[in-house]
């Protein structure tokens, strides 16, 4: 189904770690396409900027019994409660008013001439998920990196934080183009993530959350699927599929016993 | 040292200092205003007249630079049918579309490049007018195959993401709206930037005092929400509408 104009969106993404094989795909397409800065010292992982990042978990067994999963790690675009007293643990630390949660789409929006870059919201971010400008962005010239940047986004400074956009700038690309071809909604494919569209393995699904059609929301019913740190009531918008009763334990801390494996699946 | 002394002690006498005690003495129970005397006026005129003169009119002029444009453009000549024919359109504003146009994927294409130029000034030889501004055209550009350098008078900041077919097609807004008379002067204004942000004085607005008699006066944050909030688009007033 279309979405129509001026409806409550909720944009999601659904991650199958099942499917992903860790070729981190994600990470490269991510930063390619938002202007993220390099290091001239790349494996300096404390002060790299990674929107999207990759983490390797293991279930801690010796040989033969090791099990390795992947997990790819964007901005959750924690939800509010549509109230105003339910705020993502970023925004409502936020001094400078950067950070906002858009009512409309539940994008958690990044706002890089506001940042006063007191990294608060880093502080509060259960995920990791914010990162620090610590210097003056940095394209190796002579590479031709430069000529990749995008004019779609505004490049950051020394000094502010940014974070994952859910590519923001496509759904308003995708706007753009539906007003050209006089439609005023946009289907589900128009919209979709960098990554997502890179995924090779195809583990990464974007939509509507609140539309019934869209495949994200048909997904996230699953046994399967769960989200990070869940019972922080962070409410996140990204959620994970595995099948795999350890991986799914990672995900939150639980107390011994207190974790309920899927035993009864249907269909 | 002792020039300096005595000079304060003679600005007690008529300045601040003395000011400052008859208001003090006004405080006490006087009841008519303290008779200032005409020495207290005059140095405070003498110190109020040029404070303000320098910040009413020297400081915003010397805030903002002067930039000549590459060569004038005359709007209204090329918009009127009887002397350029071949910009067609109903309306002005579709008439504004055949320079500034809509690309396929609905971006806006802005200051038209000189491809769209050549559509009429095709021949560098064979001018279509008589005037001298014209021969210098031909010459300076189409002959030389060069792009105009255009300065941009309502180019946000960078952060900005604006979205013309939203406003013109979706919103049903006219280019008067925002653009005022431009499309129908015959001389290009001085462009003037900001020397400390490096932005358009039309994006601030040029009367220094901050009014607004017009929708197209100036184009901060606050007046794209009030016509949003004044349309009922309250959703486009997140941040991430209007930011990159
Ligand atoms: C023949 C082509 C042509 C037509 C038709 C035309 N323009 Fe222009 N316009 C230009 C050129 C060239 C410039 C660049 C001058 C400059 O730098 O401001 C320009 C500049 C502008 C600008 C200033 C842009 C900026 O940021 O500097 C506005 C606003 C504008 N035009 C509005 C209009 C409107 C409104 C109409 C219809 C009434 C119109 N134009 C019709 C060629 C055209
Ligand atoms: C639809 C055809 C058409 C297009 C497109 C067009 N022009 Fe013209 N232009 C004319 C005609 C016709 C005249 C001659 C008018 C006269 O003097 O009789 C003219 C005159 C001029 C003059 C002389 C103006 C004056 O004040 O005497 C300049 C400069 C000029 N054009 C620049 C441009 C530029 C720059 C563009 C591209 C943005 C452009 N024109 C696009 C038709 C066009
Ligand atoms: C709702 C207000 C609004 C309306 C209506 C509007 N504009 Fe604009 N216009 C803007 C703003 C804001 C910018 C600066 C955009 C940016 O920096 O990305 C702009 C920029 C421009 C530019 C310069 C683009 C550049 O490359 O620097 C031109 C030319 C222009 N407008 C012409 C028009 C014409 C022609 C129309 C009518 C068809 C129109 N505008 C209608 C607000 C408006
Ligand atoms: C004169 C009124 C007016 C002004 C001024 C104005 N807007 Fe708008 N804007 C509208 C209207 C009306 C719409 C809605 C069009 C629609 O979707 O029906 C709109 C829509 C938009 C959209 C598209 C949202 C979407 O969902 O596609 C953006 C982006 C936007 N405005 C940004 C701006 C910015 C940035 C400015 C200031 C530089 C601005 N507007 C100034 C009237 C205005
Ligand atoms: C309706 C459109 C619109 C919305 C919504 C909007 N802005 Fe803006 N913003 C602008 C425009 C246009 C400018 C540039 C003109 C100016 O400086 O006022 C701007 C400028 C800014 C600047 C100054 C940037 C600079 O380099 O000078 C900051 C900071 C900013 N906005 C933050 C925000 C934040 C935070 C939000 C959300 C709470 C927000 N804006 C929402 C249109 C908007």
């Amino acid at each position: 189904m279309e979405q129509q104009k001026g409806g409550i969106y909720r944009y999601g993404m659904v991650i199958d770690l099942d499917k992903c094989t860790g070729c981190g795909t994600c990470m490269i397409a991510c930063a390619a396409e938002n202007n993220v800065s390099v290091r001239p010292d790349q494996t300096d992982k404390e002060r790299t900027i990674t929107w999207m990042k990759l983490y390797k978990i293991t279930n801690g067994k010796e040989f033969p019994h090791t099990e390795v999963s992947y997990f790819p790690r964007p901005c959750m675009h924690c939800d509010e409660d549509g109230r105003g007293h339910h705020q993502p643990s970023c925004v409502s630390v936020c001094v400078a008013t950067a950070t906002k949660i858009d009512h409309n789409t539940g994008i958690v929006s990044q706002i890089y001439t506001r940042c006063i870059g007191c990294r608060y919201c880093q502080a509060a971010c259960p995920y990791g998920a914010r990162y620090f400008n610590w210097w003056d962005t940095y394209f190796p010239k002579g590479k031709g990196l430069e000529r990749y940047l995008s004019p779609e986004i505004s490049p950051r400074m020394r000094g502010v934080v940014e974070k994952c956009t859910f590519c923001h700038h496509r759904l308003m690309r995708a706007k753009t183009q539906a007003y050209a071809e006089d439609r005023t909604d946009i289907e589900e494919h128009e919209y979709t993530t960098a990554c997502a569209e890179a995924c090779p393995a195809q583990a990464i699904t974007f939509g509507d959350l609140n539309n019934p059609e869209h495949k994200v929301s048909q997904l996230i019913k699953s046994p399967y699927a769960f989200r990070l740190l869940e019972r922080l009531n962070t409410k996140p918008k990204v959620y994970y599929l595995s099948t795999k009763d350890w991986v799914r334990k990672m995900a939150d801390n639980y107390l011994p016993g207190e974790f309920k494996p899927v035993t009864k699946v249907t269909g | 040292m002792k020039n300096q002394a005595s000079s304060s002690q003679k600005t007690s006498k008529f300045g601040l200092t003395s000011l400052f005690n008859r208001f003090i003495s006004f405080e006490k129970g006087s009841t008519f205003l303290p008779p200032f005397s005409f020495g207290v006026w005059i140095f405070f005129l003498a110190g109020l007249i040029p404070s303000l003169i320098v910040g009413w009119i020297i400081y915003p002029m010397a805030l903002y630079s002067k930039q000549p444009q590459p060569m004038n453009f005359n709007h209204a000549l090329h918009l009127n049918p009887e002397i350029v024919d071949g910009i067609e359109g109903d309306t002005e504003t579709e008439r504004c579309l055949f320079c500034h146009t809509f690309r396929e994927d609905g971006t806006f294409a802005g200051i038209p490049k000189l491809d769209k130029c050549l559509e009429c000034h095709d021949d560098p030889e064979s001018p279509l007018g008589e005037t001298p501004e014209e021969q210098e055209f031909l010459n300076k550009y189409v002959a030389e195959e060069q792009e105009i350098p255009w300065l941009s008078y309502f180019r946000q900041p960078d952060c900005v993401y604006f979205s013309h077919i939203a406003h013109v097609k979706i919103g049903d807004q006219d280019c008067e709206t925002c653009h005022g008379d431009f499309g129908r002067t015959e001389k290009l204004p001085a462009y003037k930037v900001n020397r400390m942000t490096g932005y358009s004085i039309d994006i601030w607005g040029r009367n220094i005092a901050g009014y607004k008699t017009n929708t197209w006066d100036r184009m901060k944050m606050d007046d794209c929400a009030e016509c949003h909030t004044e349309n009922d688009l309250e959703e486009n007033n997140a941040c991430f509408v209007c930011h990159k």
